[in-house]
């Protein structure tokens, strides 16, 4: 079935006195991944929301098969046949029951279904659903017992038992690994080649030059550009979307002073091979590498949530042993944690709030909080690093995610420290306001050591002196960003990936 | 992730209702009563309304402070009798003074929430569970020292004597005694203390950084701990306050009544949390909050008040708290997440 399922005309919605969608025309035709670009705040959730039901639209329409087509319900759109695989995996499963409930949701959820359960039917109608597209789950595990990615491909199954009209994956890679990412874009092409029309939204290069065949960029709620003729110019898209040129970021990699933070011989498992690490102030290391590598291990251990297995850490020449993160943070050790939805914003407070909350104690006498001092320190950070909102009372929930990413980085970037570490801090965060953090945190960096944790490459070839890999939980490569060999930091940081552990790996996949 | 903005300078008629829709509700409330129920409008009635609602009003502050962390005390309403009955035993048959007497509450009250609180964040009981088994363990403890039995002067002991002590004159007076405040004999010390909880608790959940970081714990505990919180002593200390306040509310029912009421009490759980809860529909807060807590008590007393003196007979009362509460979770909830 070829042709275009969906075509959207003149859409627009706004929010209050901000327009959100100002006239959006877009046609994604069947058979293709149509990958909607877009910086922060341009307007892409608002359009995906519509087009499955969370929102109306105040003017415009979306065609359906060219019957107009108006969901005033997440189900209704299911129904229909549209399709959202949303940005957080675990909106899309249900983490308490098996792989095969999972599976049979829809059905179990239908009121014309059969009031009781046949397990043995249910497993077999999953098993099918699940063989369409070539996954191998164990039925009986539950969902909550696998990994993220494959959460996602369960919930990915679980809408083409649907035989859908359209298909949105929104952010789909960004908790994913490589390899994860790799399963992910098999499926994809499968869905393509079974005639299923693809929007897939996100803001990884690596991903879109994998999977687009036609790229359509989004700029202050109108489509701006449109490519789709092969070879895409990905650089013209980009340039759309920011709405003017980027250019790219030329590190000069500066001369390290004295040695702040020292890992001698560092175990994060017992069974692993140890890390060696000296950072020094006014240094930028990052430390790149998949994921599930020991990275996330290793900022629990600087940031007292974790102890290793053996090994000495010295922070400024004395034994460092944290105990909790207010132990950490009392020796000058801040962490920028990664996923900030769950690990660093608190939702019911405004940007004044999020960006003081660590360091209350020293904004406040006999406990009472110094207002002035703070909004003093809140209203710099703004500034600084550009956070676009009204004023520092803004509830956080109304900013974009690269604002509240901001808001996050500034909150660390506030007091000085001697060791900063930002554990993928371009998670969810358009090309602009990664250039912003990358810059802002060079610019701060004089004083102290900082360690960047990330999973792509091009992010750390931004910001680093220096480009650690990890691979085994352990250290593996070790690179001056200068005239870097990229092939060979490729290899190392899939240097886990032997035949041997690529067998493994599946096999804990599978499981 | 929302990419909409809010502009907060263009309210809506919905923002103007949520934020000031309970308070309009309140001052409606008082002018209807005014006209409609004689004597309503007087300085002692305003007192009474007052007195009627200092227990309640203290135990919804301390519960207020652990919803504020995220967590519910459904054991209050026992510290409370528990209180009564314990500032009973110790000065009708230990034969104590007023002052030993409140202490010992004040450190029932604390130990109380501080084994809530280790259950809670050290065993991981969930919070509703271990303070609803904290309930039925207290409802039973209290009863056992004397039987089952109401304590009062000159009562039967299990051993077979009689218990000699009584009320001191001091502790009654907590229930009792009178403030001059433009007329003589207008304000009880019940109505003080309550008033000098609510500004505390107040100030200490808005300008305290203590405050901001339970605030913090309650809207997401790991980005709290990871800012360098050490969430768990904060949430027992929250557990702590609550008991302590529900001990304070107790001791109060004792110096009012003058004997260990076995059977009085019953009320007070379900009156203080419905005035917490009805606190998160004040002013639109859409969240725990000292103040709303206050004028949820104050709601509550003042619709009870003017419906006895409009003759209403007494067991609609209930079914009246109800629904104020009902109408005040669906202003909460239904209008004000839907940002």
């Amino acid at each position: 079935m070829l042709g275009t399922p969906i075509k959207i005309r003149g859409l627009e919605k706004r929010f209050a006195a901000n327009r959100v969608l100002c006239g959006v025309d877009l046609d994604i035709p069947a058979g293709k991944v149509t990958v909607l670009m877009g910086a922060n705040g341009a307007g892409k959730s608002t359009l995906v929301k519509i087009i499955c039901g969370l929102y109306s639209a105040d003017a415009g329409e979306v065609l359906l098969n060219d019957q107009p087509f108006s969901p005033n319900s997440p189900s209704a759109a299911l129904q229909a046949g549209i399709v959202t695989v949303h940005q957080n995996i675990n909106d899309g499963v249900v983490p308490d029951l098996d792989v095969a409930s999972n599976l049979m949701l829809d059905w179990l959820a239908n009121p014309k279904s059969a009031p009781l359960l046949n397990p043995t039917k249910i497993r077999k109608a999953a098993e099918e659903i699940a063989a369409k597209l070539d996954l191998n789950f164990d039925m009986n595990s539950m969902v909550s017992d696998l990994a993220l990615a494959d959460r996602q491909l369960v919930a990915i199954a679980r809408a083409m038992a649907h035989s859908p009209n359209l298909m949105i994956l929104d952010e789909p890679t960004s908790s994913l690994s490589a390899t994860e990412a790799e399963r992910l874009f098999r499926l994809v092409d499968k869905l393509r080649a079974s005639g299923v029309a693809i929007l897939y939204i996100s803001h990884r290069m690596s991903d879109i030059r994998h999977v687009a065949d036609r790229i359509v960029s989004m700029r202050d709620g109108t489509i701006v550009g449109k490519y789709e003729t092969s070879p895409l110019d990905y650089e013209g898209a980009v340039n759309d979307m920011l709405g003017h040129t980027m250019t790219d970021v030329d590190i000069m990699v500066r001369t390290p002073d004295d040695v702040v933070l020292e890992l001698q011989e560092l175990q994060l498992k017992p069974d692993s091979k140890p890390i060696n690490l000296t950072a020094h102030r006014n240094e930028v290391i990052a430390i790149t590498g998949l994921v599930g590598v020991g990275k996330t291990q290793l900022t629990e251990v600087l940031f007292g949530q974790f102890t290793p297995a053996a090994g000495n850490l010295h922070l400024k020449g004395k034994t460092y042993l944290p105990k909790s993160a207010r132990d950490a943070i009392n020796h000058g050790v801040f962490l920028c944690a990664k996923d900030r939805g769950t690990n660093g914003v608190v939702q019911d407070f405004d940007i004044n709030r999020n960006i003081t909350l660590p360091f209350l104690s020293s904004l406040s006498t006999l406990g009472f909080v110094n207002r002035s001092a703070e909004y003093r320190i809140t209203n710099e950070a703004i500034k600084k690093l550009g956070i676009v909102c009204q004023s520092a009372n803004d509830d956080i929930g109304t900013l974009s995610g690269g604002n509240q990413q901001k808001v996050m980085v500034s909150r660390w970037l506030s007091h000085p420290c001697d060791v900063l570490i930002l554990d993928e801090p371009f998670q969810g965060v358009d090309i602009a306001a990664r250039r912003d953090i990358g810059a802002k945190v060079r610019e701060t960096a004089k004083d102290r050591a900082t360690i960047v944790l990330m999973a792509e490459l091009d992010e750390a070839l931004e910001i680093a002196d220096r480009i650690l890999v990890m691979a085994e939980f352990t250290i593996v490569g070790d690179h001056k960003n200068e005239n870097v060999d990229l092939d060979l930091i490729l290899e190392q940081v899939s240097g886990a990936t032997t035949p041997q552990n690529l067998q493994k790996q599946k096999e804990g996949a599978a499981q | 992730m929302s990419e909409t903005r809010v502009n907060k300078r263009s309210m809506s008629i919905k923002d103007y209702a949520i934020r000031y829709g309970f308070v309009a509700l309140l001052i409606g409330l008082v002018v209807y009563f005014g006209i409609a129920a004689e004597g309503f409008s007087s300085p002692h009635s305003a007192v009474f309304i007052f007195q009627s609602v200092a227990i309640t009003g203290i135990l919804a502050l301390g519960v207020t402070a652990t919803l504020v962390v995220g967590g519910f005390d459904l054991s209050i309403g026992a510290v409370a009798t528990s209180a009564l009955m314990l500032s009973a035993y110790m000065m009708v048959v230990l034969e104590q003074n007023a002052f030993v007497a409140v202490a010992a509450c004040l450190l029932m009250g604390a130990i109380v929430g501080l084994i809530n609180g280790f259950l809670i964040v050290q065993m991981r009981v969930p919070d509703l569970l271990a303070t609803l088994g904290m309930m039925f363990l207290l409802i039973g403890a209290q009863r056992i020292p004397t039987e089952g039995r109401s304590i009062a002067t000159g009562m039967s002991l299990p051993d077979g004597s009689t218990a000699q002590g009584g009320f001191s004159p001091e502790f009654l007076a907590l229930g009792r005694h009178r403030f001059d405040f433009f007329i003589e004999n207008l304000i009880p010390v019940s109505v003080v203390i309550l008033i000098v909880i609510a500004i505390s608790i107040w100030f200490f959940l808005e300008y305290t950084r203590y405050g901001r970081v339970m605030y913090a714990i309650g809207s997401n505990e790991r980005a709290a701990s990871l800012a360098g919180v050490p969430v768990k002593k904060y949430r027992i200390i929250a557990y702590m306050i609550s008991g302590v306040l529900a001990s304070v509310g107790g001791i109060l029912l004792a110096a009012r009544l003058g004997r260990g009421d076995i059977a009085s009490g019953n009320n007070l759980l379900l009156d203080s949390v419905a005035a917490a809860l009805i606190g998160f529909a004040v002013l639109g807060a859409a969240k725990p909050n000292a103040f709303g807590t206050a004028v949820g008590a104050l709601f509550v007393g003042i619709l009870l008040q003017g419906l006895t003196m409009m003759n209403a007979p007494y067991y609609t009362q209930d079914f009246v708290k109800g629904g104020v509460l009902v109408i005040a979770l669906m202003f909460t909830f239904a209008l004000s997440n839907r940002r």
